[in-house]
């Protein structure tokens, strides 16, 4: 297995076990550079990359960036706050403005589902979905099942059994993540409210449970999920406190299981809603650990894209 | 139809790899200040094995002993049609002021040791490098580079291929496409 099997990276749900294996191999690798004094190669020393963020974000655009950078990729980034988007200019127009400037792939950031695949089928340029609506977040499940390889020292995901708690309903990394997690032979479990736990879920192959210790329980990983306030526009559940009180993962739920898990949270962090402070900085915590694999994962998965097109 | 011509025999590998350490020998007399690291992937059976004859047959301890891989600092990156997949690196120490001897099996256009130049010079600034390889393909180089140790050199065509085996069977062959 020496490439990709798709020219674009729109979600898990479109790549094989083997993709998925490959940029994590290709990931050990640039992991290595990035301890290095030097953390710099020149991979892409003549590619161009648009970073095209239509909704807001801290890590994953810093790790777009930091990652571009080290491969010594040229790039520009745009945001549609200070943009022409607002003057009526729709995204196909948009892009292509970018692209007429001589840009060879693009990492996107959408409110809406599906905007990723879209583009791709309309512009010619590689795609990157770096988060579309409430659909896939690719990079970040890379880089959770990636970390969680890693913590666990395993190449092999087979039995291992890992539950994603908190919001499902909207939440493009609980998808990616069960994607990724099914493909690579892991057992999967959601966590959460009946109402933000969607309906045919368990049609996906995973498990699905409502109490929160029974999921500790049952699980080697527990990936904690933000509430997405700002995708709900009715209520779900009665108040932040009540959740808080049923789902927010405390240090009295770990110290009554008979096994250490690993913690882990996509970020940005609510501390004391989905998650406890003192949970959040424990030694059983990777959050930190996620976030620094994140780079070494969009490297990978820069270089073996922009490999993939032709000089 | 492919015809192999062996070049090396076991007896003969053995005995051009002894005295390329001898080579060695009477350039760095002492090794602490040395570092000899092998190419990823296939210099790095050859650098193993003049490690190990510096080792038992000189009592030379090696102290500074690498595998460079130079995947992300090829020029033919995208200009392939193989996508070019990296090898671990295994660089534990600090290069800087030692006498670095990068080892590849077959040096041929100079390419590879353009870019593993390149990777070596993002680690540190070595107080000088040298470069040892089994087999010289002359007369093909595209580049302005030149072994400082050479097993043998060897004339051939720019579509044979050198096949060495360092392995198993420890033997060198010219293969020839007809």
């Amino acid at each position: 297995m020496t490439r990709l099997s798709s020219n674009h990276l729109l979600g898990l749900k479109n790549l094989t076990s083997e993709d998925i294996q490959l940029i994590f191999e290709t990931a050990d690798n640039f992991k290595a550079v990035l301890n290095r004094p030097i953390k710099k190669v020149p991979s892409l020393r003549d590619i161009t990359i648009a970073n095209v963020f239509f909704e807001n974000s801290t890590r994953t655009k810093i790790s777009f960036e930091l990652a571009e950078k080290r491969l010594s990729a040229d790039i520009v980034n745009f945001s549609s706050g200070s943009s022409s988007i607002s003057k009526g200019e729709t995204l196909i127009d948009t892009v292509n403005n970018i692209l007429s400037m001589k840009v060879d792939m693009v990492v996107m950031r959408h409110p809406a589902p599906g905007a990723a695949l879209f583009l791709s089928k309309n512009v010619d340029a590689q795609i990157i979905n770096a988060g579309d609506g409430t659909h896939e977040h690719p990079t970040q499940a890379l880089l959770d099942a990636y970390s969680i390889r890693e913590e666990l020292e395993i190449d092999d995901f087979k039995g291992k059994k890992v539950v994603i708690v908190g919001d499902i309903l909207h939440s493009r990394v609980a998808l990616s993540n069960i994607y990724c997690l099914l493909k690579l032979g892991a057992d999967v479990a959601v966590c959460g409210p009946p109402t933000l736990i969607p309906k045919y879920i368990s049609a996906l192959g995973v498990t699905v449970f409502f109490n929160l210790q029974e999921a500790l329980n049952w699980c080697d990983v527990a990936n904690m999920l933000r509430i997405q306030m700002e995708r709900q526009d009715t209520k779900y559940f009665p108040s932040l406190r009540e959740y808080s009180m049923q789902f927010g993962l405390t240090m009295n739920h770990l110290e009554a299981l008979d096994k250490k898990i690993t913690i882990m949270h996509p970020g940005p962090i609510n501390r004391g809603v989905e998650i406890s402070s003192e949970v959040a900085d424990s030694a059983q915590s990777i959050i930190l650990n996620q976030v620094e694999n994140g780079v070494a994962i969009r490297m990978a998965v820069l270089y073996l894209l922009a490999a993939q097109r032709e000089a | 139809m492919n015809t192999k011509r062996l070049i090396l025999d076991s007896d003969q590998l053995a005995i051009t790899l002894t005295r390329m350490a001898f080579e060695l020998q009477e350039n760095h007399t002492d090794f602490s200040q040395c570092a000899i690291i092998g190419l990823q992937p296939r210099g790095v059976a050859l650098a193993s094995k003049i490690k190990s004859i510096l080792e038992t047959t000189f009592n030379q301890p090696v102290k500074h002993y690498g595998e460079l891989d130079s995947t992300f600092y090829r020029d033919d990156f995208r200009r392939n049609e193989k996508i070019l997949i990296p090898n671990s690196i295994e660089l534990e120490f600090p290069i800087d002021n030692l006498n670095v001897v990068l080892i590849d099996d077959v040096l041929f256009t100079g390419r590879s040791v353009r870019s593993a130049l390149n990777a070596l010079s993002d680690f540190g600034r070595p107080a000088s490098t040298e470069l040892l390889t089994l087999i010289d393909r002359r007369f093909k180089r595209e580049l302005p580079i030149q072994p400082d140790y050479v097993g043998l050199n060897v004339d051939t065509r720019a579509n044979d291929k050198v096949i060495v085996d360092l392995i198993t069977e420890n033997k060198v062959w010219i293969q020839t496409e007809q």
